[in-house]
């Protein structure tokens, strides 16, 4: 009887320890299965096999390419005759009358010698252009009225020139050529970030840092009524091709979206919280109306408030400082109230004990206590929304974002894009080190 | 007699002395305060002044007009009331791929980040000298912001949900590594020890280890992060890939006429967010154990 009464609970014990095992193991396969059975199922929702077709890996070779390296056009006007050089082919970057790359000759009015990488070279001659490969030879592709003659030593067409009646490509190691009837066009591809110091109409370019260096401090001035220095600031800040003011600016007004936005969002929710709080307002309707106003104003997202603000106060920072000062108001209004009912109530009644009146109470009492709290969240915010005044920006027309969206719609400037995302990078970890900088200082390190 | 009176007197010197001082400090906090105060208001009112000025609509133009959308918005709604639900309808299909888009890119980037984060803690890392490789390496991943990735992505791959999902992800597995391997700090290394003895690999002391510790501190913050990952699908779908905010977008750009349409996903949005915040937190509280 007793022995039965003893083994019956250690048998419940052990059946229900294994079943306990049993539901665990269960689960440590069934996490994997349905995980692997999700992205089965995103595989064929996702479309991945139709994306291997869409996906285009010569725009990701542009893209990688053009964001270390750049190209001169040299191109000759078939029709009515003459010869231009331009870096990227753009008018900003045209090479002014009497200025030649360093790797064109002139050697006669319409002809020039060009020197390719890779040993190759090619030659314009009024409408003839003479490309030559050193393991290869020279192919010769000439416009004739309305015919383009292509001609190669052994006759045959290699696989690294595609020809047809309108238009010859020629892809060299070392440059490319394309002939049309229009025009005769040879590009050469150098490394770097062409023209970012200074553009090519500036007395600065193609100078040495240790020649600007000199300049800098010799008393000759190259810019007359400046300094050469305030002449070099001069041309760099306005630089055409890469419009360094204009992306400061944009960086600036990103931080400024961001900074308006947090604080704002800070001091319009610091009142409110108080009436959301248990324990600082007693009315339960009162509250209850302020959590739902936070509930609601975090609930349509910020996506939303982005659009209903930039109908009214059209593109521009203020906008994007808006949509973050009323999404982040929510948020605030939510973790600040959290934070007022965790706050302990014997400072309250030491403070009270000396005769404080309520103002007094709030003063001493509950805003030293949360302070630390508030800094730290409304720091954390502000690194935080310095990323997302990048997207905002990008949706009502502001800041980094709109150039970031722009550089990359014309799908050729791509250096400008890793200039743009270079500069995004360093701004939020400039922000990152700032923002723990300042909650060192406020409210001393934690960790 | 006299010894007591300078006693005193002196007593009564260092309480002032300690008085003076202590005000002195006072005020020289007040005074800092202050300032503070002052270069906090002088900074905010001329931001304001300044984003006012380089802004297209002025803000007190703009503040009076704020009801304009959303009433015309509204009124529109009003008006075709009885075609919303359908709307509804139609529009549920690019609500599940933004759904989607969240799912995947926080379990993709939640699995990242869990290598990660083991891979950057001390005392578990399999290549302790490469600990702080691993840490810039999540600094990065979170310091890039998804619009950059996916719209890069979107040249390449084209539209659609893979470029939102992809940036989501890689910014996630920044964001999570960090919190991840910051609760891994917390887990105790006897478990590990254990295990090492019987001669059990790197990975197996994580999975045996490690991972039943810590699990449910990491889904909770997943789940935290799956709910910020929904709004961010939807806004990478307005910048012009995939989603709920594709449709937006549209449905937006085409103006009066499909403000009935930008009322429906306007709806469908608020509420999922809504949902997912409650789920979240819902079982947040149940993970971590709050009373």
């Amino acid at each position: 009887m007793t022995a039965t009464a003893e083994t019956l609970p250690i048998t419940d014990l052990k059946q229900s320890a294994t079943a306990l095992i049993g539901r665990k193991r269960l689960l440590a396969f069934a996490t994997p299965v349905v995980i692997a059975a999700y992205f089965v199922y995103l595989f064929f929702a996702f479309d991945i096999p139709g994306l291997v077709d869409r996906a285009r890996m010569d725009n990701a070779a542009i893209l990688v390419a053009d964001s270390y390296s750049y190209k001169t056009h040299v191109t000759h006007d078939n029709r009515g005759g003459g010869l231009g050089f331009a870096i990227e082919g753009e008018n900003k970057g045209t090479y002014p009358e009497g200025m030649l790359p360093e790797f064109v000759t002139r050697t006669g009015e319409d002809a020039v010698d060009i020197a390719l990488k890779a040993g190759e070279s090619a030659t314009i001659e009024g409408s003839t252009l003479r490309y030559t490969r050193p393991d290869y030879g020279t192919v010769t592709v000439a416009v004739e009225g309305r015919d383009i003659i292509l001609d190669t030593p052994d006759g045959t067409v290699p696989d690294w020139i595609s020809a047809s009646g309108a238009r010859v490509n020629i892809t060299g190691a070392g440059g490319r050529a394309v002939v049309t009837r229009a025009r005769t066009e040879v590009y050469r591809y150098s490394m770097g970030w062409e023209l970012f110091w200074f553009t090519l109409d500036s007395p600065f370019y193609g100078k040495s840092f240790g020649e600007l260096a000199g300049l800098a401090f010799s008393g000759e001035r190259v810019v007359a009524d400046k300094s050469n220095l305030a002449a070099m600031v001069h041309d760099f800040w306005n630089n055409a091709m890469w419009r360094h003011k204009d992306v400061i600016w944009a960086i600036f007004e990103t931080v400024l979206m961001a900074f308006l936005g947090t604080m704002g969002a800070a001091l319009i929710a610091l009142p409110l919280a108080f009436l959301a709080a248990r324990n600082f307002t007693r009315l339960m309707s009162v509250r209850f109306a302020v959590r739902r106003f936070f509930d609601f104003v975090r609930g349509v997202d910020g996506l939303i408030w982005t659009i209903i603000l930039s109908r009214a106060f059209g593109p521009g920072p203020m906008t994007g400082a808006l949509a973050i000062l009323i999404t982040d108001s929510g948020s605030f209004g939510k973790m600040f109230s959290e934070a007022l009912e965790n706050v302990d109530d014997k400072q309250i009644e030491g403070v009270t004990s000396t005769g404080a009146k309520p103002l007094q109470r709030y003063r001493f009492g509950v805003i030293p206590q949360v302070t630390p709290v508030f800094l730290s969240q409304i720091l954390y915010y502000l690194e935080s929304n310095t990323r997302s005044a990048t997207v905002i920006g990008a949706i009502t027309g502001g800041g980094i974002g709109l150039l970031l969206t722009q550089a990359i719609i014309t799908q050729k400037d791509w250096e400008e894009v890793s200039y743009y995302i270079v500069l995004v990078i360093l701004m939020v970890i400039a922000m990152d080190w700032f923002s723990g900088w300042l909650r060192g200082k406020l409210i001393g390190r934690s960790e | 007699m006299a010894d007591t009176t300078t006693g005193q007197s002196l007593g009564a010197e260092r309480t002032t002395e300690i008085q003076d001082a202590y005000m002195a400090m006072t005020r020289t906090k007040r005074m800092y305060g202050g300032i503070m105060l002052i270069v906090f208001i002088a900074l905010m009112v001329s931001g304001f002044m300044l984003a006012d000025s380089r802004n297209a609509g002025g803000f007190w133009d703009g503040i009076l007009n704020i009801f304009n959308f959303p009433g015309e918005v509204l009124k529109e709604a009003g008006e075709k009331i009885t075609l919303l639900p359908a709307l509804m309808v139609k529009f549920f299909p690019s609500l599940v791929e933004t759904i989607n888009i969240a799912a995947a890119s926080t379990l993709i980037g939640g699995l990242l980040a869990i290598v990660l984060s083991l891979l950057s803690t001390r005392g578990l890392a399999r290549f302790p000298r490469l600990i702080g490789v691993f840490r810039r390496l999540m600094d990065i991943l979170r310091a890039i912001p998804e619009i950059v990735v996916a719209l890069v992505l979107i040249f390449v791959l084209g539209g659609g949900p893979v470029p939102a999902m992809i940036a989501i992800a890689l910014h996630t597995a920044g964001a999570l590594g960090k919190l991840f391997s910051e609760i891994n700090e917390n887990a105790s290394l006897k478990p590990l020890e254990g295990l090492e003895s019987t001669g059990a690999t790197w990975s197996q002391r994580m999975l045996l280890g490690v991972v039943p510790q810590v699990a449910p501190n990491w889904l909770s913050y997943a789940l935290l992060r799956f709910e910020i990952n929904i709004r961010a699908s939807a806004i990478l779908g307005f910048v012009g890939s995939g989603g709920i905010g594709y449709d937006l977008k549209n449905a937006f750009s085409w103006g009066q006429g499909r403000y009935d349409e930008v009322a429906a996903i306007f709806i469908l949005l608020f509420l999922t967010i809504v949902f997912f915040d409650q789920l979240s937190s819902h079982y947040r509280n149940k993970l971590v154990g709050k009373a």
